[in-house]
């Protein structure tokens, strides 16, 4: 746990944070049996698990099905644009580095119309935990196709089949800077809460893509189907700070997709932490505002 | 002796040196407390094309860049040709004569020519065209030489004693040889015994945006804005600002809007193209309810348009900006000292009222350069951060109750910062309910979106009354109304002046507070006006129809300029004479400088 997320929480921390503490003011209006609920449930079961106190989680999302995650969660949120929540979990992180900020959103918010403020996030190791719920087509706009959605997929928007090769999260994530990049099932809770975690107590950029089925519109990568093809990494010997590893895993795809922690890497500081603003002092929302006179005056003189 | 009213211009291609004799000269007005404005008419090259700086100073403040120049310095042959032929009787041209042959002058213009040869001959390097030009004019507006020397001095300190006297020995001969060649002109360069300070609208921005505590600035660089940037990257260390350059104007906005939500003043600028990218997230801020701050300097557009031109032709585009309806503050500062002013000003009504404010500034003001009596800088301004709870992070717990967006009659509701115990709340773009829950889809409701759609929508009523309304400057009876916005100011007062010599007695209307617009003010204003005419930088008058959308006022007249140069004085009085006489409805002046 990052320091500075401590002493946040040492105001409050005789609270005990149960998951029921972190329910939303109203139930999701998700489709039955829709992937997304498993990540909702992991989420508040990480944050359970870590103690964190829902006062000191900003939960920001962009917009589809998978976006209106932070609206069934007890915590600070920001329900944003599409394809804009890393780019306001960034100012946001930058404005009070004391928040434990967390980014939900789905595979076409993400890696479609976010896709420059997701690569550049992660160059800049900006400390987030962006956690993407991955049904490989869009939801709320009624099944088109995804930026992740396989080749040959039949949608609304390919009736005859997409022709386009699909974005794989994780090599990119890898190649552009992120360090920790995770890839869960909702078929696999207890992974998915442990790789949540992990990505909580990461100071830096954590990925975490999630195979979130799409029941309504998804026919090809259903449950079932990640069900026969997923294997553990933990159990096919992975070394997650094995970079060249971690790149040849992320690239299977086929009868074996491995899920897991691909990739992490703690020894680069996060982008708060270079930043000689903001030092050792408070988050920059707390300071008083107002310019000294000594300083007034150094600015003036300059223009003299 | 004639009251002091020089301009000096120094002319060339890119990459030749006309900034450095530029800030020379603008630094030794301003020490002797007189009054400086500079335009710098470039291109968007590196080296190469034709740029042409106007420095302009007097006793009295100076408005624009004026219609004349005085003192002509091109360091090539193309200004020399280009601009020969606005020279007027009394005015002088100095130009090294080794590389620059010298056109049919005018009457009255006295021909300088100095041989870089002859006299540095044992110097190189190219400025020294420049040292030389620049010590002659000081010796024809009779400035003490010592004053260039030291200023040289500092200049070259860093390179070594040995660069220092060389340059102050090139400074002599240039300054001894003007002494014995050339006639002085007639002027006297007082000493008004104060300083003033001197600077351009980029930096008096991005200083109000110091003063108003901003501590998150973000931007994509976009010229004519880029300056705001720089000069915020410079300071951010010594002010304690976040300062990032981000990916793309769409990461600006939302970034800021991201920092606003935490609780810091933030802000950012850009031109029309970046604006445009923003449009989507200045909707959600205004739906979230989070204040920021934009400033769109604009450039002669459409599209990429002329990047080092200017124009106020996106006056629609930020009015329009985003879909839907909802409540916005517009303002367009009318010179550099106010870009200033308008920042702390403007950040105290968006936290108040707790949605994006822009401010609409363009290239003549952002670029331009001009003294300012540094007691204007006023750092020490009035904050008012609006009604946030627990802004320290404490605030009495509430147990879950907070509604963010409750219903109130100001339209503004109390705002709590993540992190605050007692007050979790979501919020959202969504249209939600007071307490934040979406009602945009299967929980729409007609009555609740309208209650919340009006809530936000009343903030603007709040607003009105907290803007001064806007006052007609010069007599009150006069001829003619001169109606204009933003940066137009300087120009038409000093047009207003010229017409005054004319015979034809002119005020000015000058419109500041776009939105909300102070409409029945204007009326008011404009009805006991006998001919109104609107001056404005664009083609199709944009601030002519917003006006006659909210007053009904049709003017009987409209002078406009989009060829990408500011006005001068004299354009507008051609075009309030050809108007008044009944020539045309509609003037647009030719700009005879090519630059
Ligand atoms: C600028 C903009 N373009 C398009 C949309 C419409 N839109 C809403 S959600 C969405 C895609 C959602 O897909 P995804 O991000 O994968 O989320 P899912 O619904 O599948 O969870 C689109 C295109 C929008 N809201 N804003
Ligand atoms: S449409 Fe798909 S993604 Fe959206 S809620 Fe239903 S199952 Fe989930």
């Amino acid at each position: 746990m990052k320091e500075t997320t401590m002493a946040t929480m040492a105001q409050t921390e005789h609270v005990k944070v149960t998951v029921k503490d972190l329910k939303g003011k109203v139930d999701p209006d998700w489709c039955p049996g829709c992937g997304d609920f498993g990540v909702l449930a992991a989420l508040k079961q990480a944050i359970a698990e870590l103690g964190l106190q829902p006062h000191t989680v900003l939960t920001i999302s962009g917009i589809g099905c998978s976006s209106n995650l932070p609206g069934y969660l007890n915590t600070y949120g920001m329900h944003t644009l599409h394809g804009r929540a890393l780019a306001v979990a960034t100012g946001a992180q930058l404005g009070n580095h004391h928040l434990k900020i967390v980014v939900t959103g789905g595979d076409g918010d993400g890696y479609g119309i976010g896709g420059n403020h997701f690569v550049h996030a992660m160059r800049r190791n900006v400390d987030l935990t962006y956690i993407v719920m991955n049904n490989q087509i869009y939801g709320l706009t009624t099944g088109q196709l995804s930026p992740t959605s396989s080749k040959g997929m039949n949608t609304k928007s390919t009736p005859f089949g997409s022709v386009e090769n699909p974005v794989n999260p994780i090599p990119l994530a890898i190649a552009a800077g992120a360090t920790y990049v995770a890839r869960g099932f909702t078929g696999q809770q207890k992974q998915l809460v442990e790789l949540i975690k992990g990505g909580l107590q990461h100071r830096g950029f954590a990925l975490i893509d999630t195979f979130s089925p799409c029941v309504t519109y998804n026919h090809d990568n259903t449950h079932e189907f990640f069900k026969q093809r997923t294997r553990k990494l933990e159990e096919m010997g992975h070394d997650p700070t094995d970079v060249h590893a971690a790149m040849e895993k992320g690239w299977l795809w086929g009868e074996v997709i491995p899920i897991g922690l691909f990739w992490r890497r703690q020894d680069l500081p996060a982008l708060d932490q270079l930043e000689p603003v903001l030092g050792a002092g408070g988050p920059l929302a707390h300071r008083p505002l107002g310019v000294a006179p000594d300083i007034a005056r150094a600015l003036i003189a300059e223009l003299m | 002796m004639r009251r002091l009213d020089l301009a000096i211009g120094i002319g060339g291609a890119a990459g030749q040196g006309i900034a450095t004799p530029g800030d020379i000269l603008a630094r030794i007005f301003v020490r002797r407390g007189l009054h400086v404005n500079a335009y710098n008419a470039y291109q968007s090259i590196i080296r190469g094309g034709h740029i042409f700086l106007t420095l302009r100073t007097s006793d009295q403040p100076v408005l624009s860049q004026g219609d004349k120049i005085d003192v002509l310095m091109p360091l090539n042959q193309d200004t020399m040709n280009r601009h020969l032929k606005l020279m007027r009787a009394g005015s002088a041209v100095l130009f090294n004569s080794d590389t620059i042959k010298p056109g049919v002058v005018p009457d009255g213009v006295q021909l300088c020519p100095f041989s870089v040869k002859a006299l540095a001959p044992t110097t190189r390097g190219d400025l020294v065209q420049n040292t030389l030009a620049l010590a002659a004019v000081l010796r024809l507006i009779k400035v003490e030489f010592e004053i260039l020397e030291e200023i040289l001095t500092l200049q070259f300190r860093r390179k070594g004693a040995a660069a220092v006297a060389e340059n102050v020995g090139v400074a002599r001969a240039g300054y001894d040889y003007a002494a014995t060649h050339f006639t002085a002109l007639p002027f006297s360069l007082p000493d008004t015994g104060k300083r003033l300070a001197f600077f351009e609208g980029n930096q008096a921005l991005a200083m109000g945006g110091a003063a108003a505590g901003v501590r998150f600035y973000c931007a994509y660089p976009m010229s004519p804005s880029s300056g705001v940037l720089h000069w915020m990257a410079r300071h951010a260390r010594q002010l304690g600002i976040m300062v990032r350059q981000v990916e793309d104007e769409i990461g600006v906005i939302n970034m800021a809007i991201g920092a606003a939500h935490t609780g810091c003043r933030a802000m950012c600028a850009t031109s029309g193209g970046g604006f445009a990218l923003m449009s989507e997230a200045l909707g959600a801020a205004a739906m979230m309810e989070i204040p920021v701050v934009c400033i769109n300097v604009q450039r002669a557009g459409p599209a990429t348009g002329v990047p080092t031109k200017t124009e106020q032709g996106d006056l629609w585009q930020v009015m329009g900006a985003g879909q839907g309806d909802y409540p916005r503050i517009i303002v367009a500062p009318t010179n550099i000292g106010d870009c200033f002013k308008v920042v702390p000003t403007l950040f105290n009504l968006v936290d108040k009222f707790q949605c994006p404010g822009i401010i609409l500034s363009d290239l003549l003001l952002s670029e331009g350069r001009s003294s300012i009596d540094p007691a204007e800088l006023d750092f020490n301004v009035p904050i008012d951060r609006g009604d946030v709870v627990g802004l320290n992070g404490d605030g009495p717990p509430v147990n879950g109750g907070f509604k963010r967006y409750l219903v109130t009659e100001s339209g503004v509701s109390p705002r709590a910062l993540p992190g605050t115990p007692g007050y979790v709340h979501v919020v959202a773009t969504d249209e939600h309910d007071e307490d934040g829950v979406l009602i945009s889809d299967e929980f729409t409701d007609p009555h609740k979106r309208q209650a919340i759609h009006e809530k936000r929508m009343r903030k603007m009523d709040g607003v009105l009354p907290l803007l001064a309304p806007p006052v007609l400057h010069g007599p009150a009876d006069a001829h003619v109304t001169l109606v204009g916005w933003g940066s137009t100011e300087g120009v038409i007062r000093e047009a207003m002046q010229q017409l005054a010599e004319a015979g034809i007695v002119a005020n000015n209307l000058q419109i500041r507070w776009l939105v909300p617009l102070h409409a029945e003010a204007i009326v008011s204003i404009l009805s006991r006006c006998r001919a109104v005419i609107i001056v404005e930088n664009n083609y199709s008058g944009q601030f002519a129809r917003y006006l006659r959308a909210e007053t009904g006022i049709v003017a009987g007249g409209h002078i406009r300029k989009y060829d990408g140069e500011p006005f001068m004085p004299h354009h507008i009085v051609d075009g309030v004479t050809a108007i008044l006489a009944g020539s045309t409805k509609r003037y647009v002046p030719v700009h005879e400088i090519q630059v």
